[in-house]
């Protein structure tokens, strides 16, 4: 008993540990977070798969062990126990229990075993040489309890064990089988990394896109992963997902075919969380979903040649493919693809509280709904662009304009640590929501006759409008084409830095001014130059219009800043989803189950029947009733004090 | 011959029923009837067999427990009427002043956590000054919460279809609401036992720790809005749920009861309070009966759980903390009935040990969604 305690005090001890230290993450995290000397004593004891490690598994054992005994032990007394009247008890330590009264005579045995019998007991009556002794019982189940709550134990420990795979852990430990620790093609794992189809119990992972076919799964073990061989083949024809309008997921489905690898069977079925398919004892579950590497078509505007018009560019998310740009390699490493991006948009200080009137949280309280103002956002992606040095910037993009103020915008976020939250760039767009006109005056900001045409235009104006004098129109020309020129090559930021190396600190602000000025009276004009070459007619003057020029110089400074040849914009796609599947045998789940069920029916046995056992010595002059139960709470108090009465009303022929 | 009871015996036997619980039962089976006829159709055969079993389960719980068969029906015929007047607007909810004042779920639940404080403070009057009226005061204001509270939930699952058919569920699904489910159980297992054993000054340990749970869904509520109904996300779309949460929050509501009267044994053991509270062998016998039927209900639950969680995730044992914690929470209270049964340990050290079991309990229950992740991530704080 002792020792059975020790051991379930040790289990509990070593389940804290498991929980407290994040189980099965790869090993390289844990040097991470423990550093080396730490990492190899932890990973020494186990303590990254603890469930799994052997002291934990020989805790089982050991309790297992020692419940058996436990049984095997208290069984004979126990069932004699439950079998017997005790009706040898002596007078005397009748007389000595705690729950005794001696009655003056008057019921006979045969009166006694009656009644208790109406009561429910079971009655032996026993001629002694002091009298006749009525001895009773009731609730024998208890002790029954005892042994349907205990031998489940053992039952449901032995069930985990069984799927626990303890045959695989040994083939581990004697060197049969090894786990695989690359990441590399599927067929090219060595056979000693494979586990065949006949292996009892597993749980294994696997991804399948849409129309793949899979006829395996992958079994973590360690720092490595097993290759278990599954007995069909399973397809997966689609992949269904669906979301409540707030944005949360509401359904998971996977479409499947599941054909068998001997028999050519094919089973159509449809695998929904809390709902998996079972075939031929092996379990299929939906797991999670992810994109499945989705064709991709980008426009590609070539930063670096202004005029040159967008390019296609075909790939594919969750892909790596070379690109060439500018005569540069670069490697693009496309990520997932979401089609579903939803962001509360309503005021966030209000949802969480924040500074509001008590009357309004009070009105809050009472409403179970709320109207959240959400949008989807569309389709996004993500990808890195890595040049050949190997350093790469990470992009974010969505594919469908972003209104912004009533004003459609591209965005596009951009960061070169993974650790950094992602800077957007904000694109203004055109009538037809397209980038042309921003990429068209993008090219003629920068484009040096550009910059010479509408000096000149802007110096004539100014003088036909008498801003300036005759004597001011040259030197007044030739700063507006320096400005933009110097725009057209580093954006506001090389103004600035122009500033902070030339102009005294007093007069930077002063001079800012003027140069921005300066830039938004002229890029009207070279909009308007940048149309007529293109055979446009002039951008009548308007607020909107006016907004959209001012956005434009703000990301054609920003570009600069982009840190990427092409500036890439997600055209279309064709989505390909993915399921991840989990797949498991368990042939100790129904063993499991019985252990449990029988623990349940143990514990009401054991807690809700009560034994009771009640002894009446008949005497020539006395009657001695007795009660003595398993359990000495007041319910004894009550059951003997009814019991008592009956009897004595008895012998008083009531 | 008729034999005379000196005491009334608790549980039923057949011969003992009377009219009133016949008529309790074919009310409950009425009730049963009317939803079965009216949702059957919307029903899987699991959701079908668990509406036959909560049935027979209200009717055997009526007779063994009078005072739910007054106590159940009120709650729904409230829960009835509050919805009644919603009719299918949920927006009746602001603009009808029983709905605003009472029985929107929202009213019904900030009526129960006002009536619970109150009967704190009153049951520690009732204490303090040995007031047998004072008590009893405390004790209806704990009716009248718990009665409040069951309506509250009944309304809110209500609500949740008015918001949409497909977000409709039983609000047993998130923090917000399993606190207000632990409120209940601990009140009306501690009313139970406050009859049964006629002790009423117990009232002023126990309603401490729901006030305590009651403070938590009052922050819950104005600071994080919690109390805002959500739709179900996949995993938890079970009929599991159904029966796998309230059977957890019975063995909850147990271990927190008895941790309470832990606190009231020890005291009365010390001199404190000791002429005020019950013998202490009294508080100790109700305090071994609540880990007794929380131990039952808490292995049936994890059982469910495990079940559950091989429809769901693919096993019926992952290692999850929160299952791990469970097994920890069932290994602590295993040992306590050990020491208790086996080695006949009374007194102080048990109650000290369910007092520490609280502290065990309470972080299998809210410390793992606060602290540690894993595949039960939803309701984190
Ligand atoms: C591993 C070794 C174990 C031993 C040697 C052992 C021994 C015993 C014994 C001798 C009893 C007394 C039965 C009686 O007098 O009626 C008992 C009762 C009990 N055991 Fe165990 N047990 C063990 C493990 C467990 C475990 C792991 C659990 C579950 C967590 C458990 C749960 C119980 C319960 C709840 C009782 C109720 C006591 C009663 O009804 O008397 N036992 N055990």
């Amino acid at each position: 008993m002792r020792f059975a305690i020790s051991l379930l005090t040790l289990l509990a001890i070593a389940s804290v540990i498991g929980t407290v230290l994040k189980q099965n993450e790869p090993y390289p995290n844990y040097v991470v977070e423990f550093g080396q000397f730490w990492f190899t004593g932890f990973e020494w004891l186990g303590l990254f798969d603890v469930y799994h490690s052997s002291w934990f598994l020989l805790i089982l054992a050991f309790l297992v062990l020692s419940t058996s005994l436990c049984i095997w032990r208290n069984a004979p007394g126990f069932i004699k126990d439950m079998k017997g009247y005790r009706e040898k008890a002596s007078e005397s330590s009748l007389a000595a229990m705690s729950h005794s009264v001696a009655l003056p005579a008057g019921v006979s045995a045969a009166q006694a075993s009656a009644y208790l019998r109406g009561q429910g007991f079971l009655v032996r009556e026993a001629s002694r040489e002091d009298g006749v002794l009525v001895a009773a019982k009731k609730g024998a189940a208890n002790k029954l309890g005892y042994f349907l709550a205990h031998i489940a134990l053992v039952v449901i420990c032995l069930g985990g064990l069984l799927d626990g795979n303890v045959p695989l852990k040994v083939a581990e430990l004697f060197g049969k089988v090894v786990p695989e620790t690359r990441d590399i093609p599927q067929s090219q794992i060595p056979p000693q990394s494979r586990l065949s189809t006949s292996n009892l119990s597993f749980r294994g992972n696997v991804t399948i896109p849409e129309n793949s076919t899979a006829d395996v799964v992958f079994l973590n073990a360690g720092n490595g992963y097993f290759v278990q061989d599954l007995p069909f083949l399973v397809t997966l024809k689609k992949f269904h997902v669906d979301y409540y309008s707030t944005g949360m997921p509401k359904l998971f489905a996977s479409d499947l075919v599941v054909t068998d690898k001997q028999t050519g069977k094919e089973t159509v079925a449809t695998v929904k969380v809390n709902h998996p398919l079972i075939i031929d004892g092996v379990a299929i579950y939906q797991a999670s979903f992810g994109d499945g590497g989705s064709p991709l078509r980008f426009k590609a505007w070539n930063l670096g040649v202004p005029n040159a018009p967008a390019q296609t560019l075909a790939a594919k998310s969750l892909g790596n493919q070379p690109v060439e740009i500018n005569s540069q390699r670069y490697q693009l490493e496309a990520g997932e693809l979401r089609t579903f991006n939803i962001e509360n948009v309503g005021d966030n200080n209000a949802a969480m509280g924040v500074n509001k009137t008590f009357q309004e949280v009070m009105q809050s309280a009472g409403q179970v709904k709320h109207d959240k103002q959400l949008r989807n956002l569309g389709p996004s992606i993500t990808y890195k662009l890595r040049d050949a040095q190997g350093q790469a910037r990470e992009y974010h993009l969505y594919m469908s304009p972003i209104s912004q103020d009533g004003r459609p915008y591209m965005m596009a976020g951009m960061r070169s640590e993974v650790a950094q939250p992602f800077a957007y760039l904000r694109l203004p767009l055109d009538d037809n929501n397209s980038l042309d006109d921003f990429m068209r005056l993008r090219a003629a900001l920068m484009d040096a006759k550009v910059q010479s045409e509408v000096a000149r235009r802007v110096a004539a104006q100014a003088l036909a409008g008498q801003a300036i004098g005759r004597e001011m129109r040259e030197p007044f020309e030739q700063s507006v084409r320096w400005v933009l020129d110097r725009f057209g090559q580093g954006g506001f930021a090389a103004l600035e830095s122009f500033l902070d190396e030339r102009v005294p600190k007093d007069k930077r602000k002063d001079v800012a001014q003027t140069y921005i000025k300066i830039v938004q009276g002229a890029v009207v004009e070279v909009d308007a130059v940048a149309r007529e070459r293109a055979g446009l007619p002039r951008r009548p003057v308007n607020e909107a219009n006016y907004r959209f020029l001012i956005d434009s110089l703000v990301g054609v400074s920003a570009l600069f800043d982009y840190g990427a040849p092409v500036f890439m914009q997600l055209d279309s796609f064709d989505e390909v989803k993915a399921t991840g599947l989990q797949i498991t045998r368990s042939p100790g789940k129904t063993i499991v189950y019985l252990g449990s069920v029988l623990l349940v029916l143990g514990i009401i046995c054991m807690f809700y029947i009560r034994e009771l056992r009640v002894w009446v010595l008949v005497k020539s002059d006395q009657v001695r009733v007795a009660m003595a139960s398993n359990r000495k709470t007041s319910d004894l108090d009550r059951d003997f004090e009814r019991h008592s009465n009956a009897l004595q009303q008895l012998a008083r022929g009531e | 011959m008729e034999l005379v009871q000196p005491l009334h015996a608790p549980g039923f036997s057949l011969r003992q029923l009377n009219g009133r619980d016949w008529l309790y039962a074919l009310v409950v089976l009425a009730a049963a009837g009317v939803a079965y006829s009216r949702y059957g159709h919307a029903m899987d055969g699991y959701e079908q067999g668990i509406l036959a079993g909560s049935a027979l389960g209200l009717i055997a719980l009526g007779w063994f427990w009078k005072s739910w068969q007054w106590y159940f029906p009120l709650s729904g015929a409230l829960a009835l009427g509050g919805l009644a007047l919603y009719g299918d607007d949920l927006a009746r909810g602001q603009t009808s002043f029983g709905l605003k004042f009472l029985l929107s779920s929202q009213s019904a639940i900030m009526w129960m956590c006002f009536l619970y404080f109150l009967a704190t403070a009153v049951y520690w009057l009732g204490l303090l000054r040995r007031s047998d009226f004072l008590n009893r005061v405390g004790s209806g204001l704990t009716w009248a919460a718990t009665v409040l509270g069951l309506t509250g939930l009944f309304v809110r699952w209500g609500e949740s279809y008015l918001i949409g058919a497909d977000v409709g569920h039983i609000p047993v699904s998130n923090l917000y609401e399993v606190f207000v489910l632990f409120c209940l159980i601990t009140a009306l297992m501690y009313l139970y036992y406050e009859a049964r054993y006629q002790a009423r000054q117990m009232g002023a340990f126990v309603l401490v720790v729901i006030s305590a749970a009651v403070g938590f869904i009052l922050w819950y509520t104005f600071d994080r809005q919690a109390h805002e109904i959500q739709p179900l996300i996949p995993a938890l779309q079970s009929w599991w749920m159904k029966i796998h949460v309230p059977a957890n929050f019975v063995g909850y509501g147990a271990f927190a009861l008895s941790a309470m009267l832990g606190v009231a044994e020890l005291l009365a053991m010390r001199g404190i309070l000791t002429n005020k509270l019950p013998k202490p062998e009294v508080i100790d016998e109700v305090m071994y009966k609540a880990i007794a039927v929380g131990f039952l209900f808490f292995t049936i639950a994890t059982v469910l759980g495990a079940m559950w969680a091989a429809d769901a995730w693919g096993g019926y044992w992952s290692w999850d903390p929160k299952e791990t914690w469970a097994l920890i929470v069932w290994l602590n209270y295993a040992a306590w009935l050990h020491v208790r049964l086996v080695k006949g340990w009374r007194g102080a050290v048990l109650a000290w040990w369910a007092v520490i079991g609280l502290f065990v309990t309470s972080f299998a229950f809210i410390g793992v969604n606060m602290f540690l992740t894993g595949l039960h991530s939803y309701g984190t704080l």
